[in-house]
């Protein structure tokens, strides 16, 4: 079932006229070097057109609502409705940003209150809202910490220590702030290699980058460890939050000796993922990073007629990072992320870990019983866990990438494939807490049944997916012959 | 399994260089290299006239999974980058050692050659990493 | 507890399967000290019934006013479809599309999204979002000074009235880059030409011209753009998306037109929402499509010969390139560019057009009633859909006063802009209608005609 681009259903002059000004108002005191000549190449379509259109590819999608997505390292959970209808009272979506805070308070406290959650989830004394991704919390964070070094006049410290098993956006996070990156290898343990460790350590380390449960499904054992060889080497430690699922209210990141976190609301905390964004990175610090933090963070004090809140800014904050948005933040969605948390509350965060953490050692123990092979399979998996299909790739010759090309024929999204690189053949499995026994058994089973067709049939599991609407793209093509509009195809052809 | 051109030099970073005849050398990367890489679909070669050092990043070969760093196994000053391979960087893939070169240096110091891996060397070097 | 559909008894069997007693067993691995038995600080949860009371409550203490306010967020109508469709679950709950083949209708739609920015902007090619327009902002000048291979340098030419907070941003993310932003003087609301003479000889990688200017003004374009690029400057324009259906696009600016495209998307089709979330656009010419961050679509076929879409150019991005990565952007703003897709299939050009040219009678007719205030002047033209009034007192109280009698009356420039003197920016959208300018018109009387009076 194939939908034609919207360009290719446009007749000249077709329009939704009720939806713009009815006349064309005149523009003619403007000078008319600046007036553009050729319309922009924008569809002509009926309002009908563009609904069937975009519902119609919206049907094209695998999405949380229609598939179990066991993406790991991305916590693809139910994202609760009430969540966005709350979030889009017109209160809240029709309010400028520029309005006088009078005015806005109660958005603003929402924020607050969202402020002060979140310190208490990572054992933090200060939050910054602003960050619109993890990336940008990851920035903020790396930039915290060179302020910090720089502020006491060391100004050598400026490399950032990363596991072999990161996440791309660490080792990339680093470079934009100016930092030298060094990779320390992680053992077959799944564990940061400790004597690495120390070797690295010295008078030029700003810090180091770690994901705990690690990037590998794993949680580093010897975090205290490590703190302690950091700190003491006068670095600080980032918290990457992306897995904070599998631990959420069971273990404070600020206790393991993290100095700033980044959470991502759009994983732990069930924003949606909107087909890439739009996110939340928020950040949380100790005490010693705290005049840091990026702004504006909503500031609470008591007024004539009880709590008035309002924004901190350049004026009371005059050691942050500075601004990293145009206004603050993805307000929207940390409404949303708001919503999320009062109707967990303590208890149902608890939950959030118990649960995804049994769904996947319960997942992983089902896969290992049917042969499967787990990268750890004496360790306890977090929330998510990696299996390698190495052996059954040399076997047969089908790969991560065929599994999961065949689990969409089953009507499964694909784990996580190829992520961390350091072990062959994964896919890396997290299935949440949102997920009911029965799918997990149903996906175990679509598993053994592909892995049963690779050995009788290699070459008919290479040819999934078959069931989707497009079969395998060639994405080589798609990179060396660039077709990135519907210009450069109508350029063409003339 | 992977070619190795016996009158080659190498480096560990999986480049070949070749002298030519009137002293300037000619850089690639090796069979093994473009088999890791995949099918490429670009090359970012440097400016004409630029001077390197060992070590400095000479060019990006780039496939739809990886982007990785050539670099300058010796220094030098780039002579001459290979025409072909903006619109073709494939040849890279299916002619590593001949029409898929990457650059022509001259190099500061004839010299530097002698520490580059010969042809056994590089093949063992391929061997243990296996 | 929301959300969690295992039973005891399913519970019980899966514990059973594992190995384990409890739940807690399975956390056996982490240190003892580091546990905790209870969340302090984090309420007790609440149904689904108790929060919609208590965001009910919250959302009506704020309060409805006539917006005459834009300085980077403006009130357009946006088509009922739009939302309805861009909430769909199969758009709200998918994933970044990875897996190209069960992502078909997001990377459609990107496809398109880029199209259409391409084209209006008047540039070759398009990424599918950043995440607002100051850092886009932030990043098209990264990218110039990456891409600027003539120029080497590592400076940009940012004119003064510029998005004041687009500036800071920029700073902030630029601090650890050793990218310098030199602000090019300005004389009569616009980038004063006369300056640019005492800048020859000295190094810029690029310059970057604000479409319309923050003080709502149009910039000479294309004088500005033939002068960076007779001096080897990348010309980035930083546009409001509206405002190409009408003025000429970057694309066409000067002999060769602008290199770069950036912006804020917020006034396609994105509720005001408080702030965010927006989007950021980002364009450029062909050339220098692989120095541009973010995620780009691409057209393919796939093993049958059918057309289809999927993420290309993926090398550049972090997860492939790591610590050389064009930026660390991973999430972007899908969703926001889903929106803003529908809007502007819907509006067309045509649609957007007669939207910008409202915006500006609108806002002409807004000057014109307000300037009939005794005391009160507008300074400089052209402009697009803001303007700076100058009026005869400072301007903080005046918008504290039209506040409590519900009118937003714009932005107050004297804080960022002490020379403009006690200037307001005010700004009329398609929305705004004579009986609100009547109404605004009438507050300001009162407002002033209160204190002449004391």
């Amino acid at each position: 079932m194939r939908e034609p681009l919207i360009f290719d259903q446009s007749r000249p002059g077709r329009r939704a006229p009720s939806q713009a000004p009815a006349v064309a108002a005149a523009t003619d005191d403007l000078p008319a070097a600046l007036i553009r000549r050729v319309p922009p190449p924008l569809p002509e379509v009926s309002e009908l057109q563009v609904v069937r259109h975009f519902t119609r590819l919206s049907q094209l999608n695998f999405s949380i609502d229609t598939h179990f997505y066991p993406l790991g390292s991305c916590t693809m959970k139910y994202n609760p409705r009430a969540a966005n209808k709350l979030a889009m009272l017109p209160g809240f979506l029709d309010r400028h940003p520029l309005e006088p805070e009078t005015h806005a308070q109660g958005f603003l406290e929402c924020l607050f209150d969202l402020q002060e959650m979140l310190k208490a989830v990572t054992g933090m004394s200060g939050v910054s809202l602003t960050p619109m991704a993890g990336a940008q919390g990851e920035f903020a964070g790396v930039a915290m910490i060179r302020a910090y070094h720089l502020a006491r006049g060391d100004t050598a410290r400026n490399q950032i220590i990363v596991p072999d098993a990161a996440h791309g956006t660490n080792p990339a996070t680093a470079t934009m702030c100016g930092c030298d990156v060094v990779e320390i290898p992680t053992d077959p343990s799944g564990d940061v290699n400790l004597d690495a460790l120390r070797q690295v350590v010295g008078p030029k380390t700003a810090g180091i980058m770690l994901t705990n449960p690690s990037t590998l499904g794993v949680f580093e054992r010897r975090i205290a460890e490590i703190a302690e060889v950091v700190h003491g080497a006068g670095g600080l430690l980032y918290y990457d939050g992306a897995n904070l699922n599998a631990i959420l209210g069971r273990a404070l990141p600020a206790a393991m000796g993290f100095d700033v976190v980044h959470i991502n609301l759009h994983k732990t905390f069930s924003t949606p993922h909107g087909g890439g964004g739009p996110g939340a990175g928020i950040v949380a610090v100790t005490d010693r990073l705290e005049p840091y933090l990026p702004i504006p963070i909503v500031g609470r004090r008591d007024g004539s007629s009880g709590a008035e809140f309002g924004w901190l800014a350049e004026g009371e904050r005059p050691r942050s990072i500075g601004r990293l948005s145009g206004f603050m933040g993805n307000g929207g969605i940390l409404l949303r992320a708001y919503v999320y948390m009062r109707l967990l509350g303590a208890e149902g965060m608890r939950r959030v870990s118990g649960f995804a953490t049994l769904n996947a050692n319960y997942l992983m123990k089902r896969l290992a019983a049917a042969g499967f092979a787990p990268a750890f399979p004496q360790r306890r998996a977090s929330h998510e866990f990696i299996i390698s299909l190495k052996d059954v790739a040399r076997d047969t010759g089908v790969t991560a990438m065929d599994f999961a090309k065949a689990l969409l024929d089953r009507g499964f999204h694909a784990p996580t494939t190829y992520f961390p690189m350091l072990v062959p053949e994964c896919l890396l499995i997290e299935p949440t807490e949102t997920e009911a026994r029965q799918e997990l058994d149903a996906f175990a089973q679509a598993l053994i049944d592909i892995r049963d067709l690779a050995f009788r049939d290699a070459a008919e599991v290479k040819r999934a997916p078959l069931t989707t609407p497009v079969r395998r793209l060639d994405d080589v093509r798609a990179a060396r012959q660039l077709d990135l509009t519907w210009q450069s195809r109508v350029d063409s052809v003339r | 399994m992977s070619d190795v051109p016996k009158q080659l030099q190498y480096t560990k970073e999986h480049e070949w260089v070749r002298r030519e005849d009137d002293g300037t050398v000619v850089v690639g990367i090796t069979d093994h290299a473009q088999q890791q890489l995949g099918e490429l679909v670009y090359v970012e070669l440097p400016e004409v006239g630029r001077t390197l050092k060992p070590g400095d990043a000479l060019a990006v070969v780039e496939s739809t999974k990886a982007a990785s760093d050539v670099y300058a196994p010796l220094a030098g000053a780039v002579l001459d980058v290979n025409p072909a391979l903006p619109s073709e960087p494939e040849l890279v893939n299916t002619d590593p050692y001949g029409a898929g070169w990457l650059v022509r240096l001259q190099p500061a110091d004839t010299g530097a050659l002698a520490g580059l891996l010969d042809a056994p060397a590089y093949t063992a070097l391929l061997d243990a990493a296996h | 507890m929301p959300f969690i559909p295992h039973t005891t008894d399913e519970t019980a069997t899966m514990l059973g399967a594992i190995g384990a007693h409890t739940i807690e067993d399975l956390f056996d691995e982490i240190p003892a000290k580091l546990r905790v038995d209870e969340l302090a600080g984090v309420p007790a949860g609440l149904s689904e019934a108790a929060i919609t009371r208590l965001m009910r409550e919250r959302a009506g203490r704020n309060v409805a006013s006539l917006c005459f306010l834009g300085a980077g967020a403006y009130e357009h109508h946006i088509p009922a479809a739009v939302w309805e469709i861009a909430t769909r679950g199969e758009f709200y709950s998918a994933y970044t599309p990875y897996q190209a083949e069960a992502s078909q209708g997001t990377l459609q739609l990107i496809y398109e999204y880029q199209s259409m920015l391409a084209g209006l902007t008047g540039l070759e090619v398009s990424n599918a979002s950043l995440y607002d327009g100051a850092t886009a902002f932030a990043e098209a000048c990264l990218m110039a000074v990456r891409g600027s291979r003539q120029a080497r340098s590592r400076r940009v030419l940012v004119p003064r009235y510029v998005h004041p907070v687009w500036r800071k941003v920029a700073l902030s993310l630029m601090a650890g880059q050793n990218v310098e932003l030199v602000e090019l003087a300005a004389s009569g609301g616009r980038t004063d030409l006369d300056a640019l003479a005492g800048l020859d000889g000295q190094d810029f990688a690029a310059l970057c011209i604000p479409y319309p200017n923050f003080l709502g003004g149009l910039e000479p374009v294309d004088e500005l753009t033939d002068w960076a690029h007779a001096r080897g400057m990348l010309v980035i324009a930083a546009c409001n998306p509206t405002a190409l259906a009408l003025l000429k696009p970057p694309g066409e600016w000067g002999a060769k037109g602008a290199d770069i495209a950036c912006g804020e998307g917020q006034p396609l089709g994105i509720p005001l929402s408080s702030g965010g979330p927006y989007f950021g656009f980002l364009s450029c010419r062909k050339a220098l499509v692989r120095q541009m961050p973010g995620r780009i679509v691409g057209g393919t076929v796939d093993v049958e010969g059918r057309p289809g879409f999927t993420l290309t150019l993926q090398a550049r991005e972090q997860h492939i390139r790591r610590s050389k990565a064009t930026s660390n952007i991973c999430t972007n703003q899908g969703l926001m560019v889903t929106a803003a897709t529908i809007y502007l299939s819907l509006l067309g050009s045509e649609g957007l057009r007669r939207v910008a040219a409202q915006c500006h009678a609108n806002t002409r007719a807004l000057v014109s009633a307000l300037t009939s205030v005794g005391g009160i002047s507008a300074p400089l033209s052209p402009f697009f859909h803001e303007a700076v009034l100058t009026l005869p007192r400072p301007v903080r109280p005046v918008l504290q006063q039209l506040a409590a009698a519900g009118i937003l009356g714009g932005f107050d420039l004297s804080a960022d802009f002490p020379e403009l003197g006690h200037a307001l920016l005010v700004c009329a959208t398609e929305l705004r209608t004579a009986e609100d300018i009547a109404a605004y018109r009438r507050a300001l009387v009162g407002v002033l005609g209160v204190a002449v009076a004391a």
